[in-house]
């Protein structure tokens, strides 16, 4: 794993990841002392976690893709196999956001947030992190020129951040006279932002506030089983995406 | 030493290889000839796993290159134009690849001695000049003895000092009994190393003969010569 290490350290020297970590410690930091309660601070930071950390990730890592193309060419006539050089770009691009993430939300959640809560924002947020990268690395193989692959995965972000919300509200307003709650939970699990969102609110105890939707949403998430499910779910964001991305890496023309 | 069995390879509705068949021998240095865009750099990235061809073999010491990376171990490659990581220092180039190729032999410094790279190894890659990333790429290419040696234009950009130098060492490692496939386009470069020529035009290998066949064949003296007379004719 020689070249990991090189690609941690190309990463580091960027400083992107560096910064990147300042701005969310400055975010979660500010968040937590100026709110006049914890809860409030929370849901700010939940926010970070569930727009900001997926844009920069899945930004940065299209980029460096798109970036590491000499150095993969250069790897690639030497005694190196494909999937070797891939795995480790992705391993050390994963590491970094991982570390910055929770070096900069981490501590703070840690230091002001009740542990439990604290913890599943950490780990649904590493998550993020790491499936974001994992779709960087797909759109970023899919095409060859990098503003189309840039565009393709803000599009994507936006898709699930965004998009994917509206759709599942308009569907819910739509068939309304409908018991349409269980289908939505379906459906919820096919966004991973979506998937974070419900296992913290569950966590911070806010579920409540959405009614008899929450009151399903607690039954099917709030089980052991139904987190442990949520979690294989996310996972799977991360190895599907990545599996493509790989496929189509060692078939690549370089 | 390199069985070139039926390549064929398509970019889109191009055809870049045609049934490529090539048999290439220990200790020969052969010159690949052929108009721009007629497939020598993608039948020398085919060699090295860079491109994958669609159809046919490419055998080394009589194992398919597909099975087995390791073969790579016994190439030195030295492309058309160097592309580098660019905040790479040239030190640190060099010291990956030593990494990567994690050979027990000594290395072959004779390149980077004579082209000073040790004055330079904190220059990032970024700001070399196209001649100075070629001697980076000459120095990577012979470092660790490589029994093949594949160079993409290895002259274009350098000084001609420099290029004497390295033409020297190609010299040298036909001497030794490495396999040099080099393609050019100063042909009365190629004029005073070269055993075998390979003719190709459209992705179709035109021919493979020594040089004496050659000159022979054409009534020429040299081997531009003989390729001018040849393009002319069309006969070809």
């Amino acid at each position: 794993m020689r070249i990991l290490k090189y690609v941690v350290l190309d990463i580091l020297k960027n400083k992107i990841v560096i910064v990147y970590a300042i701005m969310l410690a400055l975010f979660s930091w500010s968040a937590f002392s100026l709110e006049d309660n914890a809860t409030k601070g929370l849901l700010t930071v939940l926010n970070i976690i569930l727009l900001t950390v997926p844009l920069v990730s899945v930004l940065f890592a299209t980029i460096y893709v798109y970036n590491s193309n000499e150095f993969i060419e250069l790897l690639v006539s030497h005694p190196v196999k494909r999937s070797v050089i891939w795995k480790a770009l992705f391993f050390g691009m994963s590491l970094s956001m991982v570390v910055s993430f929770i070096v900069g939300v981490g501590i703070p959640l840690l230091i002001f947030a009740d542990t439990g809560t604290a913890l599943m924002m950490i780990v649904s947020g590493s998550l993020l992190s790491v499936i974001f990268v994992a779709v960087a690395f797909l759109s970023g193989i899919l095409s060859r020129d990098k503003a189309k692959g840039i565009g393709v995965s803000i599009m994507l972000w936006l898709y699930f951040a965004l998009l994917f919300d509206g759709l599942v509200l308009f569907l819910f307003f739509q068939f309304a006279d409908y018991p349409i709650e269980k289908p939505v939970v379906l459906l919820s699990a096919l966004s991973p932002i979506d998937l974070c969102r419900i296992l913290i609110l569950l966590r911070m105890n806010i579920s409540a506030m959405m009614g008899h939707t929450g009151a399903i949403f607690k039954d099917i998430f709030g089980s052991n089983l139904g987190i442990i499910l949520s979690f294989m779910l996310l996972a799977l964001w991360v190895i599907v995406p990545f599996l493509i991305s790989l496929i189509k890496f060692r078939k690549k023309d370089l | 030493m390199i069985e070139i069995k039926n390549l064929t390879k398509k970019f889109g509705r191009l055809t870049a290889l045609d049934h490529v068949n090539l048999q290439l021998n220990k200790g020969e240095c052969i010159a690949l000839i052929g108009p721009n865009g007629c497939g020598k750099t993608t039948l020398i990235k085919s060699i090295l796993g860079m491109v994958l061809p669609e159809k046919g073999d490419i055998i080394f010491k009589g194992k398919n290159i597909k099975q087995d990376i390791a073969y790579k171990h016994q190439i030195g490659y030295m492309p058309q134009i160097g592309r580098y990581p660019e905040n790479m220092k040239i030190g640190q180039v060099i010291d990956l690849i030593k990494n990567i190729r994690n050979s027990q032999e000594a290395t072959d410094t004779t390149l980077y001695e004579q082209y000073f790279l040790d004055a330079m190894l904190d220059k990032k890659m970024r700001t070399l000049s196209g001649g100075t990333t070629q001697k980076v790429s000459a120095t990577l290419a012979f470092m660790f003895r490589p029994e093949v040696l594949i160079l993409d234009e290895p002259t274009a950009g350098l000084d001609p000092v420099a290029a004497e130098i390295l033409k020297a060492k190609i010299n040298e490692a036909k001497n030794s009994g490495s396999l040099i496939l080099i393609t050019s386009h100063l042909l009365s470069e190629l004029e005073d190393m070269v055993t075998q020529v390979i003719f190709m035009q459209e992705g179709k290998l035109i021919f493979h003969k020594s040089v004496t066949e050659l000159k022979s064949d054409t009534g020429k003296s040299t081997i531009a010569k003989s390729i001018v007379h040849l393009l002319k004719s069309e006969e070809v």
